[in-house]
C-alpha cells in the first residue's frame, strides 16, 4: 500500500509542475500586453505603460517572473484582477462555497440516480425495464447541460411556478441548476453501474451465493453490489471534474455567483490575472481530488496495485 | 477505412468476408439503423439549407417578432423576427462543421501522439504522456475555454479549442492498443526486413488500432457539437448576427417566458443530432470493439 501512495504522488509531481508552467505561460502567449489591458481604455502614454510594466514584473526575464509567481501562489496571492483590482485569490475564495455546494449537490443527485438506474436495468436484464432505464440513459448523456437548464426553468419556473428560476441561497434556488448538473452524469453513471453489475452476475461466486439458498435480495446486496460499486468509485473523481466545468454553464444560466461564471466573466473581459489565477486553482485541486479517490479506491479494492 | 480497402479489386477473400459480417451486423443492429438514418436525415436538411429554408437566416421581418410557429414561420420567429426554422438549419452547419472539424483536429494529432508514445516507448513515451496528464489537470469545458481565453474569441479557435482539448482521449486509447499491437511477429518481422519506425507505424500499426479510434472518434463529434454550441452559447464562439444552434438558444433564453419556442426548438435539433451520433457510435462499438469501454 505504501509503495502505492509513493508511486502515486511521485506520477502527481510532474503533473503538477507541467500545469503551473502552463497556467503561468497562458498569460505571456495571449496576444495583448497584460499592461495594457489593466490600462483598458485609459489611452496611456508610454510612460505609464512602462511603469506598469515594471510595477507588474513584465520586464524580468521568464523563468525569474515563474518563480516569482508560483513564490506568490504558494502564500496564497495570485495576483490582483486586471478588471477591479481585487486580490484573485479573495474573489475566488468569495464565490468557492456556492460552487462547491452545486457541485455536491448535483454529485449526490447524479449518484442516487445512476446507481439506483443502474441496477434496476441489470437485474432487469433484457426486459422492457432494461432498455427504458438504457434509453433514458441515452437521452441523458445527449443533452447538453444549457438545453436541459433551459427546459428545467422553462417546466418549474415557468409553468409550473414552484421553483425560482434564478439566484442562489436556500435549498429551492439550489434544485434546478444542481439537477441540470446531474444529468448527464447519471447518464453515464448508471451505465456504467448496469455493465458492472452484469459483469459481477455472471461470476462464479453468485451462483455459488445463489446455490446455498439465500435469498436474491441478500445475494444482490452482499454479494453484488459490494463489488459492482467499486469501480464506480474511479469516475467519482472524473465525475467531479465534469461537475466543476458544467457549472461554468449552470451558474451562467441560473445566475449563481459561483467560480464558474466568474471565470466565464473573466475570460469575456480579458481578466487575464482572474483566468490565470482561477484555471490554477481548479486544475490544482482536480489533481488533488482525483489522488484523494484513487487513494480511497486502492483501500477499498485491495487488488489494486501501483503498477 | 482507407479507400483501397472498400474498392472490391483490392480485396481478399477473408477482408471481403470481415466487411460483408461488419456490414450485416451494421443494418442489423436497429440502434445502429436508428441513429444513421436520423443523422443522414439531419445532415441533408443541413446541407441543402440554403434550398428549403424559405428566409434568409438573417432577415428581420421586423413586424413578426416573437411570433408562435404558424403556417407561416413553421418554427415561429426569435425576438428580431428572424425566422427561427431557417436559422436553425444554417446553424447546423456551423455547429456539424465544428463537430467534424475538431474532431478531425484532436483525432489526427492524439492518434500521432499516441502512436509515439505507444511505438517508441521510453522516455519519449513518458514526456507525452505527462503531457497529455497535463491537459486532463483541465476538466471537461475548461481546457477549451483556457485556450480560446489565450487565443481569442470567434468560430475557428472554437474548433481549434475543442480539437485540441480531446487529444488526450485518442491519444490514451490509441497508445494502449499501440503497446498490445507491437508485440505481435508481423511487426517485428517488418522491423527485421529494415522498414522504418514511421513505415511501420503509418502501414502495420495505424491500421491495427483504427476499429477504436473510429468508435471514439464518432462519439467524439457528438461531444465537439455539445461543447462547440457550450462556448457559442457563452458568447465565446459564434457571433452575432450569424445563427448557430448554441447562440441561438443563448438569444432565445431572455424570452423564455414569452416566447419558448425561441429556445426549445434549436436544443431540440442539437439534441437529436447528438442523440443519433451517440447511438451510431454506441452501435460501432459494440460491432467493431466490444471490449472498448467509455
Amino acid at each position: 500500500m505504501s509503495k502505492y501512495l509513493t508511486g502515486r504522488l511521485l506520477q502527481t509531481v510532474p503533473t503538477v509542475f507541467l500545469v503551473t508552467v502552463a497556467v503561468f505561460l497562458m498569460l505571456h502567449l495571449t496576444p495583448g500586453d497584460p499592461a495594457e489591458v489593466f490600462l483598458g481604455d485609459k489611452r496611456s502614454s508610454p510612460e505609464l505603460l512602462e511603469k506598469v510594466r515594471e510595477d507588474m514584473g513584465l520586464n524580468r526575464p521568464l523563468h525569474v517572473q515563474y518563480l516569482s509567481y508560483m513564490g506568490n501562489a504558494l502564500r496564497g496571492d495570485l495576483g490582483r484582477s486586471l478588471q477591479t483590482n481585487v486580490p484573485v485569490m479573495d474573489q475566488i475564495l468569495n464565490r468557492l462555497p456556492w460552487t462547491i455546494e452545486l457541485a455536491a449537490a448535483a454529485l449526490m443527485i447524479a449518484a442516487f440516480i445512476g446507481i439506483s438506474v443502474g441496477i434496476i436495468a441489470a437485474l432487469y436484464h433484457n426486459t422492457i425495464i432494461d432498455t427504458l432505464a438504457m434509453a433514458l440513459a441515452l437521452v441523458g448523456i445527449s443533452m447538453p447541460v444549457y438545453w436541459s437548464s433551459l427546459l428545467l426553468i422553462l417546466l418549474f419556473a415557468v409553468q409550473l411556478r414552484i421553483l425560482p428560476a434564478i439566484g442562489q441561497g436556500g435549498i429551492e434556488r439550489l434544485i434546478l441548476p444542481a439537477l441540470a448538473l446531474a444529468l448527464v452524469s447519471a447518464g453515464s453513471l448508471a451505465r456504467m453501474v448496469r455493465s458492472s453489475m452484469l459483469e459481477v452476475l455472471n461470476q462464479d461466486f453468485v451462483l455459488t451465493a445463489r446455490s446455498k439458498g439465500i435469498s436474491e435480495r441478500l445475494v444482490v446486496i452482499r454479494h453484488v453490489l459490494r463489488n459492482a460499486l467499486i469501480p464506480v468509485v474511479t469516475i467519482l473523481g472524473l465525475m467531479l471534474g465534469n461537475m466543476l466545468s458544467g457549472a461554468v454553464i449552470t451558474e451562467t444560466i441560473f445566475a449563481r455567483l459561483g467560480i464558474g461564471q466568474k471565470y466565464v466573466e473573466a475570460v469575456l473581459q480579458k481578466d487575464f490575472t482572474m483566468v490565470q489565477g482561477t484555471t490554477l486553482f481548479i486544475a490544482l485541486m482536480y489533481v488533488f481530488v482525483n489522488i484523494v479517490v484513487d487513494i480511497v479506491y486502492a483501500f477499498i479494492d485491495p487488488r489494486i496495485r501501483y503498477v | 477505412m482507407s479507400d483501397e480497402r472498400v474498392s472490391p479489386a483490392n480485396l481478399d477473400y477473408r477482408e471481403a468476408r470481415r466487411w460483408s459480417r461488419f456490414l450485416k451486423r451494421f443494418l442489423r443492429s436497429r440502434n445502429v439503423m436508428a441513429g444513421a438514418v436520423v443523422l443522414g436525415a439531419v445532415i441533408t436538411l443541413v446541407l441543402l439549407a440554403a434550398q428549403i429554408s424559405p428566409y434568409e437566416p438573417t432577415q428581420q421581418f421586423r413586424r413578426h417578432r416573437l411570433q408562435p410557429p404558424n403556417a407561416e414561420f413553421l418554427l415561429g420567429t426569435d425576438n428580431l423576427g428572424r425566422d427561427i426554422l431557417t436559422r436553425i438549419l444554417y446553424g447546423g452547419r456551423v455547429s456539424l462543421q465544428v463537430g467534424i472539424v475538431s474532431v478531425a483536429i484532436g483525432a489526427t494529432l492524439g492518434t500521432l501522439l499516441g502512436l509515439i508514445a505507444g511505438y517508441i516507448g521510453g522516455w519519449t513515451d513518458v514526456l507525452i504522456m505527462r503531457f497529455i496528464d497535463m491537459m486532463l489537470a483541465f476538466p471537461g469545458i475548461l481546457l477549451a475555454l483556457v485556450i480560446i481565453a489565450v487565443l481569442g474569441r470567434n468560430l475557428q479557435n472554437v474548433m481549434i479549442a475543442v480539437g485540441l482539448s480531446s487529444i488526450p482521449v485518442y491519444t490514451r486509447v490509441v497508445r494502449g492498443s499501440t503497446l498490445s499491437v507491437k508485440q505481435f511477429d508481423f511487426i517485428i518481422a517488418a522491423g527485421a526486413l529494415g522498414a522504418s519506425s514511421g513505415r511501420i507505424m503509418a502501414r502495420h500499426i495505424l491500421p491495427n488500432v483504427l476499429a477504436p479510434i473510429i468508435v471514439v472518434a464518432t462519439n467524439g463529434v457528438a461531444g465537439a457539437i455539445i461543447s462547440g454550441a457550450a462556448l457559442s452559447f457563452l458568447g465565446l464562439g459564434q457571433q452575432p448576427p450569424d445563427p448557430e444552434w448554441g447562440l441561438m438558444l443563448n438569444e432565445g433564453r431572455d424570452y423564455i417566458r414569452a416566447a419558448a419556442w425561441v429556445t426549445t426548438y434549436p436544443g431540440l435539433a442539437i439534441m437529436i443530432t447528438v442523440l443519433s451520433i451517440n447511438l451510431l457510435g454506441d452501435g460501432l462499438r459494440d460491432i467493431l470493439d466490444p471490449r472498448l469501454k467509455l
